[in-house]
């Protein structure tokens, strides 16, 4: 049994150096030219600054804009670092609420959202992912249901006609792929980068 | 549940199915030593790789020293990432600064990624570098799936071998495995999940300016080299704290559909190099019948409990589906999907928060790693799991007709059996014995985050996971305590060795037997008879093993819930 003690040692760093670097940095060298914008994390540029990625949901809370999902995920707190404070769509730090279908503390904030809503648009019933948190808290898409829910408030805030808007949220929603796979949905930053667009015009 | 929900999930096992045969020629090709149309390319470096190790690929080994040889291997592989996660401070490509991880945690976490767990006590973005995703994590993910593969595919070759001392070459087979069969598909997988909009950069974390004008840094890396691997491996372990759900990690409803392909395929085509190494197809397609009967029940409970809803939730008039916890481009049929599959394998990545799911939804996922992940199960572990279970059901209808049970040619005798029940005993021991001491014990208590029922399911799922090797995790509870870190520990170590060691010497008994041909009193063990055997035993052994801790937890919840009892 001896005899097994070198490949032991030597097949693991060899197959290490294979599978822990080569591999790994050869993809990188080959995504890079290949996929250049992808590997990068598919980052939105406006005016030469990043504003974000396309794939992750960013905050939203001010009226003229489409708010995007509830975000569950937190931030060490800058006061005592043993601690975590709430910090919305924090990209560095991705989790969900994980409360469950008994939890009181979901119970209460799910009352207290749905009447906020209910008073926000008394016209349509809420929709279940505008009060629920994603389980990444960085979900990029809301809907079509919860995009058309806040097309009052959105149409208000900016003085543009509902019909517009209602438009605009018709243009950025995307189906399923090859009509099978996935959930019909929108992404709020496109939706949002093209309303900020239409205003400017 | 939907029409097009349902067509999502067959058009899934549809090409499961399609998928086991072609693989299972490769794989029985690669297994034989025979050459494969990579062989141009890669017996080159097979040759290099034996001749610096100095193996002997002729030498074949007894399955005491196969056993010893892999036990080796992965105190190797444990001292590289326990060393790798203590020094990533001093070493190369840390952009982020990250310090040195503390020892518990280290120790915790290399545990898990030689036993192809990747429990997350971790925090991928906020705690790892890059250096140590790739040379620790990566790496790994490799290496402890080949040794489930290699595994399996020695005790087949225990079957199918007659009067022989020898069971295969453990060096051999972890290294064909990895080059021919894991890195080939990793390569071309990998660039898919960049188009699909993966990161692959060793480049710093990016900071955004929102449109709101607020500060957003966003966490990028090597994600989708190590994704790749993660899942074809049934590894689980993410690169990011939300693993599967993070949109980095799975962008796309296209993505997502091979991510979970790529869970099961080469466990299911398991069945079949099992099939084409005893020399009958058909015990392979017996035992994937087996797999699909419990799967498919499993997918239909959690769907239709998670598009239900709950009653918190229908009391407000919100219809669509318990959607705390998942994600738009899921929604309730993938998120459903993903979870029943990563925990039939011994996956352990998700797509959704387990721990939001309503109490039956959640049940799945906890009765199917219970069960042992023998359903398609993790690469190779999930064959050799299967294998145990179907020489107690041959051993059980052996009593029932008063014959010595045969099996594919082989006596299935005393030492088999015992063999068998040790290691399937093991598991409960295991997480039902660390759940009674945490739900005692007060540090181990306070780390629950939901009240009630819930949280003593949190507890029963950690261990659960932790002992069937598959990661996934009610996620509220927070494992990096000292108390989780080292317990977790100790029932990864014991559920994956502890099942491997006793699945070997059933290896080398076997081997060792002559082959006997089917007379007319054996039982035939390709039809629907067998299937219903081993279903119905596999299910009684489980049942009795871990209902009494399912009644004090889901079942419990879901009474609770529909009575409107909050905590």
């Amino acid at each position: 049994m001896l005899r097994e003690i070198r490949p032991a040692i030597i097949l693991l760093l060899l197959l290490t150096a294979i599978t822990g670097l080569a591999y790994p940095l050869a993809m990188t060298a080959i995504a890079d030219v290949i996929f250049p914008k992808q590997a990068q994390g598919s980052l939105i540029e406006k005016d030469g600054k990043v504003i974000g990625s396309a794939l992750i949901g960013q905050e939203f809370k001010e009226d003229k804009y489409f708010h995007g999902r509830l975000s569950a995920t937190s931030a060490p707190d800058p006061a005592d670092s043993t601690k975590t404070v709430s910090a919305p769509y924090n990209a560095a730090n991705s989790g969900g609420s994980n409360l469950g279908p008994t939890s009181k503390a979901l119970a209460d904030r799910l009352k207290e959202d749905v009447d906020k809503l209910k008073a926000e648009n008394p016209n349509a019933s809420v929709p279940v992912d505008l009060v629920t948190t994603s389980a990444s808290g960085l979900d990029p898409d809301i809907s079509p249901e919860a995009a058309l829910f806040q097309v009052p408030r959105v149409a208000n805030a900016r003085k543009m006609p509902e019909e517009r808007v209602r438009q605009l949220v018709t243009e950025h929603t995307q189906g399923r792929m090859a009509g099978l796979l996935g959930e019909v949905r929108v992404n709020v930053l496109a939706l949002n980068l093209a309303l900020d667009a239409a205003t400017a015009k | 549940m939907t029409v097009i929900g349902w067509i999502q999930i067959f058009l899934y096992c549809a090409i499961v199915v399609a998928l086991v045969k072609p693989l299972g020629w490769y794989m029985t090709r690669v297994f034989n030593g025979e050459s494969t149309f990579l062989s141009p390319v890669l017996r080159p470096v097979e040759r290099g790789l034996y001749w610096i190790g100095g193996v002997d690929e002729k030498r074949e080994q007894h399955w005491l020293t196969y056993t010893v040889a892999m036990l080796l291997f992965h105190v190797g592989g444990f001292l590289v990432i326990y060393g790798l996660m203590r020094l990533q401070a001093l070493l190369p490509f840390n952009p982020q600064d990250q310090s040195a991880v503390a020892p518990d945690l280290s120790f915790n976490t290399a545990i898990s990624f030689i036993t192809n767990t990747n429990w997350q006590n971790y925090g991928g973005e906020s705690t790892l570098s890059y250096l140590v995703q790739m040379l620790g994590l990566t790496h790994q993910n490799f290496l402890s799936s080949a040794t489930g593969i290699a595994l399996a595919v020695a005790l087949i070759r225990g079957f199918s071998r007659s009067s022989m001392r020898t069971i295969g070459n453990f060096w051999v087979d972890v290294t064909r495995c990895t080059l021919y069969v894991l890195l080939p598909i990793c390569v071309v997988y990998t660039l898919f999940l960049v188009w699909q909009g993966m990161p692959q950069t060793l480049g710093a974390y990016v900071d955004a300016t929102t449109l709101e004008g607020g500060k957003q840094t966003i966490a990028v890396g090597p994600v989708a080299s190590q994704v790749a691997i993660k899942m074809l491996g049934t590894n689980g372990g993410g690169f990011f704290n939300a693993n599967a759900a993070h949109p980095f990690e799975n962008p796309t409803a296209l993505s997502n559909f091979v991510q979970m392909l790529s869970i099961f395929v080469i466990g299911a085509a398991m069945t079949n190099v099992f099939g084409r190494m005893v020399g009958d197809q058909r015990q392979g397609w017996a035992i994937l019948g087996v797999m699909g009967v419990l799967f498919l029940a499993g997918v239909a409970i959690t769907y239709w409990a998670e598009a239900n809803g709950t009653s918190t939730l229908t009391a407000l008039g919100l219809s669509g589906g318990n959607m705390e916890g998942k994600e738009i481009r899921f929604g309730i049929v993938a998120s459903s999907l993903f979870a029943v599959v990563t925990t039939a394998a011994s996956c352990g990545a998700v797509n959704a928060m387990h721990d939001s799911f309503t109490a039956l939804g959640g049940m799945i996922p906890l009765i199917n790693m219970q069960l042992g992940e023998i359903i398609v199960g993790g690469v190779g572990a999930g064959l050799y799991g299967m294998l145990l279970f179907v020489v107690l059901a041959i051993f059980v209808a052996g009593l029932m007709v008063g014959r010595t049970p045969e099996y594919v040619g082989k006596k299935i005798e005393a030492r088999e059996v015992k063999m068998a029940m040790l290691a399937i005993l093991v598991l409960p021991l295991m997480y039902l014995g660390w759940t009674a001491v945490a739900v005692v014990f007060p540090p181990a208590v306070a780390s629950m985050a939901n009240a009630g029922p819930h949280g003593f399911t949190e507890v029963l799922y950690a261990f659960t996971s932790a002992t069937g090797n598959n990661g996934s995790a009610f996620g509220g509870l927070t494992g990096n305590t000292m108390f989780y870190n080292l317990t977790l520990a100790s029932s990864m170590f014991v559920g994956r060795f502890f099942m491997i060691v006793p699945a070997m010497a059933i290896a080398g008994s076997l081997a060792a037997k002559k082959s006997i041909p089917p007379s007319a009193g054996t039982l035939p063990t390709t039809g629907g008879l067998f299937v219903g055997l081993v279903v119905g035993v596999i299910l009684i052994i489980g049942g009795l093993t871990f209902f009494p801790a399912l009644a004090l937890g889901p079942i419990v919840e879901h009474l609770a819930m529909n009575a409107n009892n909050l905590f």
